[in-house]
Order: C-alpha cells, then sequence, then structure tokens
C-alpha cells in the first residue's frame, strides 16, 4: 500500500470519533467517514503534499455542511436512547454532552470538537473552516460558553452554590 | 510583586488551556488565575468539557473500523460507481449487501436505513388518507392476507394482534420495496387514527429502533433477520412506541 493510503488509513478510527460527535447518528457518521475516504482516494493524484490530516478533517468537515444543508428538507432521525433509564453516571454524563453539542450551531461545534477532541492548533482549524484565527477563537469561545451554560442547565445537582 | 500583572484577555484563557499560548505569557496566566477563582473556575470547566467529550467519544476511536470503510475495498470498486445517479445508487446500495459506498454518489444520499424509513413513511401517507381502497386485502380475511403477503415476500408476514392498543386490523396490500416486495399493513381505531406497518428486505442490522419525523407524521425503524420493520403512526412518540414495541414482541414472539 502507498505511503499516501496508509497514512490515510491511519486517520480513519480519529475520523469516525469526529464524525459521530459531529453528526451524532452512528450510520451518518459512518456515511460520512466513507465520503471523505472515497473522496481523499480519488483524489490521491492530486494530493501534492501538505498535512492529510487535516485536509481530511477538512473533506469531512465539508460534507458535513453540505448534508445539513440539504437535510433541512428531510426528517430528522434519532436515536431512541430512553428505554435506559438507569445509565451509569458516565452514561448520563456521556448523553448531557452529547445533547448539549447537538445544540451549537454547525460552525462552533466542528471548532470545538476540532480543538477539544482532535487536538488540532487554531491555525490548522482556521485552514479547515477557511477563516482568519480570530474567528476561530471567537467560535471557540461562543461555543465553550454555550455547552458550559447548557450542562449546567442539564444538571442543576453540579452546579456551584456559593 | 504582582504589581505589573497585565490583565489577561479571554482569547488568552482559551489559548492557555488550548496549549496556545507563548511560553513566556504562561507563568503571567498562571498569577492571574490564582488571582481571580471566577476565571480559574471557568477555565476548570472547560477541562473538565474536555474530559467528557474524550470519555464519551474516545470509544469510537478505538472499536475496530467498520468493514465498509476498509481501504482496499474502497479502491477496489470500480470508478463509474462513484458517478451513478443517486437514485439508482441507492437500490444498488440495498441490493449489493455490504458493498457499501455505492449509495454515496451525492454526499448528501441518505443511509440505508433512512431511504428504507423514506419508502415506508411515503406508502403511510398515500395510503392512511385513502377511505374507500385504503387496502388490497381486508383485515376480515387475516389469515388469507397473512398466507399471501407471506407467499409474495418470502418470509413470515403475521398481522399483529394489536387490540390491546385500541387498534383493529383494517387489511394490507403489496407494495414495490427497495428491494424486492414490500408488505404494507394498516390498523386504525375507533376514533379513526391509523397506524401502518411497513416490512421488507433490508441491509442493515441496525438493532437499535431509529425514531424518524416529517411534517405531522412519525415513525418508528428496525431491523431483524434480514427484514426491516417500520411502524409509521401520528406525532405523539410515545403512542408510536407502545404500538410498535407491541409489533416487535410478537414478531419476535412468533419468528424463534
Amino acid at each position: 500500500m502507498s505511503a499516501f493510503r496508509q497514512s490515510v488509513e491511519a486517520m480513519i478510527p480519529a475520523l469516525r470519533r469526529y464524525a459521530r460527535a459531529l453528526a451524532r447518528d452512528a450510520d451518518v457518521a459512518d456515511d460520512l467517514v466513507q465520503d471523505t475516504l472515497v473522496r481523499a482516494l480519488r483524489s490521491e493524484r492530486l494530493f501534492l503534499g501538505g498535512d492529510v490530516r487535516s485536509w481530511l478533517y477538512t473533506i469531512l468537515t465539508n460534507l458535513n455542511k453540505n448534508r445539513r444543508r440539504s437535510l433541512a428538507r428531510r426528517p430528522q432521525f434519532m436515536q431512541l436512547t430512553e428505554n435506559n433509564p438507569d445509565a451509569s453516571g458516565t452514561e448520563a454524563e456521556g448523553r448531557d454532552i452529547e445533547r448539549a453539542l447537538s445544540t451549537l450551531v454547525e460552525e462552533q461545534r466542528s471548532v470545538l470538537l476540532l480543538v477539544m477532541l482532535e487536538g488540532l492548533s487554531y491555525r490548522e482549524v482556521a485552514d479547515i473552516q477557511g477563516v482568519p484565527i480570530g474567528t476561530v477563537m471567537s467560535r471557540l469561545a461562543r461555543a465553550r460558553a454555550h455547552i458550559k451554560a447548557a450542562l449546567e442547565g442539564s444538571r442543576p445537582a453540579l452546579r456551584r452554590v456559593k | 510583586m504582582t504589581e505589573r500583572m497585565i490583565s489577561v484577555t479571554e482569547d488568552e484563557l482559551h489559548a492557555y488551556v488550548d496549549g496556545e499560548l507563548p511560553g513566556e505569557r504562561r507563568a503571567d496566566v498562571e498569577a492571574w488565575l490564582a488571582a481571580h477563582p471566577d476565571d480559574a473556575e471557568r477555565v476548570q470547566s472547560w477541562r473538565a468539557m474536555a474530559e467528557m467529550l474524550h470519555a464519551r467519544y474516545d470509544m469510537i476511536a478505538q472499536e475496530p473500523v467498520p468493514r465498509r470503510l476498509e481501504i482496499e475495498r474502497l479502491v477496489r470498486r470500480p470508478r463509474q460507481w462513484i458517478w451513478g445517479a443517486a437514485a439508482a445508487a441507492v437500490i444498488a446500495f440495498v441490493a449489493g449487501g455490504g458493498a457499501g459506498w455505492v449509495a454515496h454518489g451525492a454526499a448528501s444520499a441518505p443511509s440505508a436505513f433512512q431511504s428504507f424509513t423514506l419508502d415506508a413513511l411515503d406508502a403511510h401517507r398515500l395510503y392512511v388518507v385513502e377511505v374507500r381502497h385504503p387496502v388490497e386485502v381486508s383485515g376480515d380475511e387475516r389469515a388469507h392476507l397473512q398466507a399471501w403477503l407471506t407467499k409474495r415476500c418470502g418470509w413470515a408476514v403475521r398481522a399483529p394482534d394489536l387490540e390491546a392498543s385500541g387498534l383493529k386490523l383494517v387489511g394490507g396490500r403489496l407494495l414495490p420495496g427497495p428491494n424486492g416486495p414490500a408488505s404494507f399493513l394498516m390498523y386504525e381505531t375507533a376514533s379513526g387514527e391509523r397506524f401502518t406497518i411497513y416490512t421488507a428486505r433490508t441491509t442493515s442490522d441496525a438493532t437499535q429502533m431509529r425514531y424518524a419525523t416529517q411534517d405531522k407524521d412519525g415513525a418508528l425503524f428496525w431491523a431483524d433477520r434480514g427484514v426491516g420493520y417500520v411502524v409509521s403512526g401520528g406525532s405523539d412518540r410515545d403512542r408510536l412506541r407502545k404500538v410498535a414495541q407491541a409489533v416487535y414482541d410478537q414478531a419476535e414472539k412468533n419468528g424463534s
């Protein structure tokens, strides 16, 4: 296998993680990863060096943006999770963060996940989204404030009482 | 000693947490945080947020990669499939078993279970408004209906008894499904509220129920032993779930 393909392959687990957090639904997330891989492999000859990792995140982020645009007219799908009332603490926490993420606008969710979950630099995220670094930072700040408020709202017991 | 502490900006707090702050400024931020508990609390909450994200999503990266995402499989595909018309590709996808991504000629093509559910919802909407001819075979001929649909579809089609949910069998019909025939059963309450059950062959192995809603209709999808089920009804999700549960339970009982 070519070095290019190997570096694409090495990214699949991280892309799946990012896609799942971005799109919530497991099938939709893997569809996104698959589309990303197909597109990347198709452009193998067009890829003139550079960072494969950022490039893959860029493709996935753009595909998801297109998907959401065309989804506006489609029904919304979601997992029925309420048949698990006695979830453990971590599971409940996982659901809370998932729900909080879903209330973010698209660009903010993507910035938050790329920085906090995928560990990309502000510079890389700016390139992925095609915006100045200042925009990345303000999106990140707004996303964090929003998630913090959403988490505190859903779990009042954890709110700090002074 | 910290009298010349330059005030720390919001951006710097974020940069500090994300390891983007120039080294020479770190000590200043740390001193600032020691003196400003509100900011320290916020920084702490961002770190906790990152931990929650990793706790929730890192396991996805640790799962084995699904076969349809294997590079070798993806590069083996002939090129023209990629460009196939989206509608044809969706059918090819369902027919082609695990052959995955041919459905994704268009980035926005819905996944197998989604297009399946949409087919069922279309049928539901088309027939529930029908007054004189909602079905081909009436519910009075239950045994005949079941035998006919079973013969045409190729799996055991049973019209579940939903009297406990206040639903009486109106009857059923045969429809074209995504991959061969589909069975379509209609139920109604005394007040005329209608539910439908759509079944067809599917490659989706989603055992967990999925909920979809479009306009005033709701639908629940699941798959079992190669057959996909969609129970469609009104927008009352709890009611729909109870009906779907009854359908599921009876299919379980009869299927094994």
